[in-house]
């Protein structure tokens, strides 16, 4: 922008579409790319793995004859050449097919729509529970700088991070529910109660929905401690994030200029301090949110949580191909919709990121 | 509306920043606070709204219209920040926020302070935006401030501290960030509001020679400390103190007239 010029009108390169929309249209195009890629790069990594699905699905007596090892290889098309199977497997992908799994003898995606939820479920109240209460500390840490309750919140998200979550689990069950049986103990919801009926598969939110109240009541308490199990790391981990950042926006000069001009204390921290504070913290969530889901896998195991971290321990360790090719897939779709969600939430908060 | 400093004396850490400053500023005048940097003189419009750095310790007197500011309860003083004494701050491209519009900006604190409606505080922020001479008023209302050059920025600033009518404006350091061909329109801007509004401008500045353009009064401040005061002309002119002589001599020859 020259400076000294009258006025800087903006030149719009097609004027037919506002910038913020422009930039939304730009960012979904990029992630269908990368969705491709990831197909690519799942397909790749499943089999360059040293290690040969024959052997741990066939039993030693079967491996050892040469006519069922072939018959069982071209049932599952590796007989034929990579690209090949990679043409087949992006066929199959654009109609909703996975393959079959290898353990399962169901369709993967079937076994996905029932994993996938369940994660999403137990990941997404560790991400909420994360934002409100990182956010929350972070903010009254920086608030109450060098006060009694900054130094206790530091040493929660210190604990937060440093303590591993698998053993955080474990403690965590046999304390609450072994010891003190205040918590229900594994799975998703009470047997006995049976799961709410499926519009989301989210069985807190299909409970509220069918108006089942003591369903609602038996899968959330099941899904309280695994969630802030899971969510520890992340909340330890947004406080400081929060509290460095807000620290950091206090000091602008428009803060101090919002307080010149006699605003009240909320406006000024919900409307100068919170916008420009969130979008370090947007990007560190989105992040946060990756590693959220790896610890799912444990944190699913101890719980006994039929989600995607279960499913993809067993189709490892049982070489099952399109199963882990599928959760890889899943995997990475989620982290690009998590990514497509924190660029998308820039542009809203930020006019000058829409320009880019 | 006269606004009155006594004696105002500002320790932080132990530090003596203020060591008893004394200045008036009178209705349709702008005072001129010249000083080098550390000299005190931003800390002096900032005691006057209540702005020091946390752990400030602050004595003396600021009466605005005999009412004094230093003693004023929090929401007693929100009511003075922006509505009776407003500030416009050195460099426009940090004073306002990246992320919200012009419009939201000029009136979120006219609906504060006096209650306006969103219809009449925007067509009074249209009204602003042209009084200060932004281009364009109705188009740059919804603008952000990243879309202008510095120069309408501090216009934009000029026009969100007189949003609400305030009787005194400080303005630190108003040209400082800006290049020197646009730093004549923002002064002879701020010199053309005084007069019209009837504003006393407390107007900081280290540079003399922006002094000497625009301001009635003088004072000139050293280690916390007014060391001389008085009339543009007799203290650019015929300076008592020994150190605005030295500030005189250290300016290009051509430069005060």
């Amino acid at each position: 922008m020259e400076k000294g010029a009258a006025v800087t009108p903006p030149r719009p390169r097609r004027p037919a579409l506002p910038p913020l929309a422009r930039f939304l249209i730009r960012r979904v195009l990029m992630a269908i790319l990368l969705a491709w890629g990831v197909t690519l790069v799942t397909f790749v990594l499943t089999n360059l793995v040293p290690g040969d699905p024959v052997a741990a699905n066939l039993g030693q007596r079967a491996m050892n004859d040469p006519e069922i090892v072939a018959q069982w290889r071209a049932e599952h098309g590796l007989d034929k050449p990579l690209w090949e199977q990679y043409g087949l497997y992006l066929q199959g992908l654009v109609q909703g097919d996975l393959g079959d799994s290898q353990q399962s003898h169901r369709p993967v995606s079937q076994d996905l729509a029932e994993a996938v939820p369940a994660t999403l479920e137990l990941a997404g109240a560790a991400i909420l529970i994360s934002l409100v209460l990182g956010v929350a500390f972070g903010v009254i840490a920086a608030l109450r700088r060098d006060r009694l309750s900054d130094h206790l919140l530091r040493l929660v998200s210190l604990i937060g991070i440093s303590v591993p979550t698998f053993w955080l689990a474990l403690v965590a069950f046999y304390v609450f529910f072994y010891r003190l049986q205040i918590t229900p103990g594994s799975g998703r919801v009470d047997p006995a109660l049976g799961a709410p009926p499926p519009v989301t598969g989210l069985h807190t939110v299909d409970a509220l929905l069918a108006g089942q109240w003591d369903v609602f009541g038996s899968a959330a308490g099941h899904l309280i401690t695994p969630a802030l199990v899971l969510a520890l790391y992340t909340i330890g981990l947004l406080t400081r994030f929060t509290r460095s950042a807000v620290l950091e926006v206090l000091g602008q000069d428009y803060v101090r200029a919002a307080r010149a001009k006699g605003l009240p204390g909320r406006v000024i921290l919900f409307r100068y301090v919170l916008r420009s504070a969130l979008v370090p913290v947007i990007t560190v969530a989105g992040l946060a949110f990756g590693s959220l889901l790896s610890g799912t896998v444990l944190v699913e195991a101890i719980f006994a949580w039929p989600g995607i971290g279960q499913y993809a321990y067993k189709s490892a360790t049982t070489l099952d191909l399109p199963a882990v090719m599928g959760v890889g897939l899943v995997v990475g779709v989620v982290y690009l919709v998590i990514n497509l969600i924190v660029d998308v939430l820039y542009g809203v908060i930020d006019p000058r990121v829409r320009l880019r | 509306m006269t606004l009155a400093i006594t004696d105002l004396k500002v320790t932080i850490g132990g530090k003596d920043i203020l060591r008893g400053v004394d200045l008036t500023l009178e209705p349709g005048r702008v005072h001129g606070l010249a000083g080098e940097s550390g000299s005190g003189k931003t800390m002096t419009g900032l005691a006057v709204l209540g702005l020091l750095p946390h752990g400030s310790r602050v004595t003396g007197g600021i009466a605005l219209e005999g009412r004094e500011l230093l003693t004023l309860p929090p929401k007693e003083l929100n009511k003075v920040r922006g509505g009776e004494v407003a500030m416009v701050f050195q460099d426009p491209a940090t004073s306002l926020h990246p992320m919200l519009t012009v419009g939201r900006q000029l009136t979120e604190h006219m609906r504060h302070h006096l209650g306006l409606g969103r219809a009449e505080a925007r067509d009074r922020a249209v009204e602003l935006l042209r009084k200060v001479r932004i281009p364009g008023a109705e188009e740059a209302y919804r603008r952000y401030p990243h879309q202008f050059s510095g120069g309408m920025r501090q216009r934009i600033a000029i026009a969100v501290a007189l949003a609400c009518s305030p009787k005194v404006l400080i303005a630190d350091e108003p040209t400082t960030a800006l290049d020197v061909t646009v730093q004549a329109g923002v002064l002879r801007l701020l010199r053309g509001l005084c007069d019209e509004l009837g504003l006393a401008v407390l107007l900081v500045t280290h540079d003399l020679g922006v002094m000497s353009a625009v301001a009635d009064e003088v004072s000139v401040m050293k280690d916390g400390l007014v060391v001389e005061t008085g009339p543009r002309s007799r203290v650019l002119r015929e300076p008592d103190h020994p150190y605005t002589r030295t500030l005189l001599a250290s300016l290009p020859d051509a430069e005060v007239s």
